[in-house]
């Protein structure tokens, strides 16, 4: 049994969610800088150009990349011989995203469904938990914002629909939102499982390093070629016309029931903020 | 004026907008835009919306003038503003057209409009700028000035009225009835 006390937990979650929204990570922007060579339309260029120099400032000048600082969406792989001392742990994300949004001067955009009246510090956050082999405590932020989220979809597809009912489903999600969730995106797909496990697939596959390819060969297959697809689609950076409409494409996939076919699309904006660390 | 076209082909151009220039912009065209504009989303538009339904005032004078569909984050000490990128104009398409009818003549967001939208552009001669979704920081630097006019209570969705010095836009709708979201597929498409 190791102990691990919240104030660490609280401090790390108030760093991570301040590092995400202010420093594109290295990945991203390498992404993004590659794109300018293979984007044709010089409008596309330009946009993209000017994501970079965005990226840029935002780090010097320690400002959110984009103001949308997104719902708090945390991910936590808890192993099972921890001990979480000193108080308890949902209590403790929750302050180090208060914490992290007031003192990293970052936007709260957390409201009621109906009234829209704000709660103030960007609580409550997302927390997925997972309970893993081992004594630590591994924790993954993924500020998300809503222009991105907005075009995301779980679908119920029928088994006879398989491989190439996925690829229309997902092609159809990333023209319906054409410039909305500010391409280039990233497209998270999720495909089996039941109802909910699709979405959470589909989230999950945000988190793999983009230019990483599935263990599974087919899977791969299936990236790369709706990849292919959604940059013959012309929407191109911020839909403006062009051959940037996707960086990548992620499959995250777990069996399903003899009589559904669940997938979900997760569409994910340029601003990819995603940070992770071990306690 | 007409706005001035750089030899980088970039036209320089004024809030609040005129006749003059609104008739000069196509779709496709960088501007750089100067002078005073609003800040306005989801919750100030549903404001605005039952401030004319109960015939009272709108907190400015709307005539000439441009919206910025933007939340900013809150500014850091030393900062006039924090980052300030567009949010997704399509939420605000049911407010647009009566707005627009009632002399606002500018609109700057990200994403497309509806047909009502594009038709109310046409009719009442006015743009809709898009600005780059998520360079929320580059945008930052163009803004000289923001000040809290209305609706205060709204936090990130109050109203601002900003003093902005070369905002980078691109004009997506135009009077004519051109697009650049619609124009832009077209050409690049395989």
């Amino acid at each position: 049994m190791r102990e691990i006390h919240i104030n660490d937990i609280i401090s790390m979650i108030e760093h991570l969610f301040i590092d995400a929204n202010v420093n594109l990570s290295e990945n991203m922007y390498d992404m993004i800088k590659s794109a300018i060579d293979r984007e044709e339309s010089p409008v596309g260029k330009e946009v993209l150009r000017e994501l970079l120099k965005n990226a840029d400032l935002a780090r010097e000048e320690k400002m959110p990349i984009c103001q949308d600082t997104g719902l708090a969406v945390t991910f936590l792989e808890i192993g099972q011989d921890v001990h979480i001392a000193g108080g308890d742990l949902t209590g403790a994300v929750s302050e180090g995203v208060r914490r992290a949004y007031l003192n990293g001067f970052l936007r709260k955009s957390c409201c009621h469904p109906f009234t829209r009246k704000n709660t103030g510090d960007n609580t409550p956050p997302i927390i997925h938990t997972k309970i893993v082999p081992g004594d630590r405590l591994k924790i993954t932020v993924l500020p998300k914002g809503g222009g991105s989220e907005n075009y995301g979809e779980v679908r119920m597809l029928t088994p006879s629909q398989g491989r190439e009912g996925v690829k229309a489903f997902v092609l159809e999600m990333v023209r319906r939102g054409g410039p909305n969730p500010c391409p280039p995106i990233i497209v998270g797909v999720g495909i089996g499982g039941n109802f909910e496990t699709s979405a959470l697939l589909s989230k999950e596959a945000l988190m793999v390093p983009a230019g990483e390819r599935n263990a599974d060969d087919d899977m791969a297959a299936l990236e790369l070629e709706m990849l292919e697809e959604i940059n013959r689609t012309g929407i191109g950076p911020q839909g403006y016309g062009g051959s940037v409409t996707a960086l990548d494409v992620h499959v995250k996939m777990a069996p399903c029931h003899l009589a559904s076919l669940p997938v979900a699309v997760n569409i994910q904006c340029h601003a990819h903020r995603i940070r992770e660390a071990v306690l | 004026m007409t706005g001035r076209t750089g030899t980088d082909g970039v036209k320089r151009i004024e809030a609040p907008l005129t006749d003059t220039v609104i008739n000069s912009l196509k779709a496709g065209d960088k501007v750089l835009l100067s002078g005073f504009i609003y800040t306005a989303r989801d919750a100030a538009h549903k404001r605005f919306s039952e401030a004319l339904e109960a015939g009272r005032e709108l907190p400015f004078d709307i005539r000439g003038q441009v919206i910025y569909y933007c939340g900013p984050a809150p500014a850091p000490p030393g900062k006039v503003i924090g980052s300030c990128g567009p949010t997704t104009s399509s939420r605000m398409d049911s407010y647009a057209p009566g707005l627009i009818s009632l002399g606002l003549k500018g609109m700057i967001g990200k994403g497309k409009r509806s047909e009502a939208v594009k038709r109310a552009l046409k009719e009442h001669r006015a743009i809709y700028f898009g600005a780059t979704g998520g360079a929320g920081a580059l945008i930052a630097r163009t803004v000289v000035a923001a000040d809290v006019i209305a609706y205060e209570d709204l936090g990130p969705e109050a109203v601002l009225r900003l003093e902005v010095k070369d905002m980078p836009l691109f004009v997506v709708n135009d009077i004519f009835g051109n697009d650049l979201y619609e124009a832009g597929i077209e050409r690049y498409k395989r």
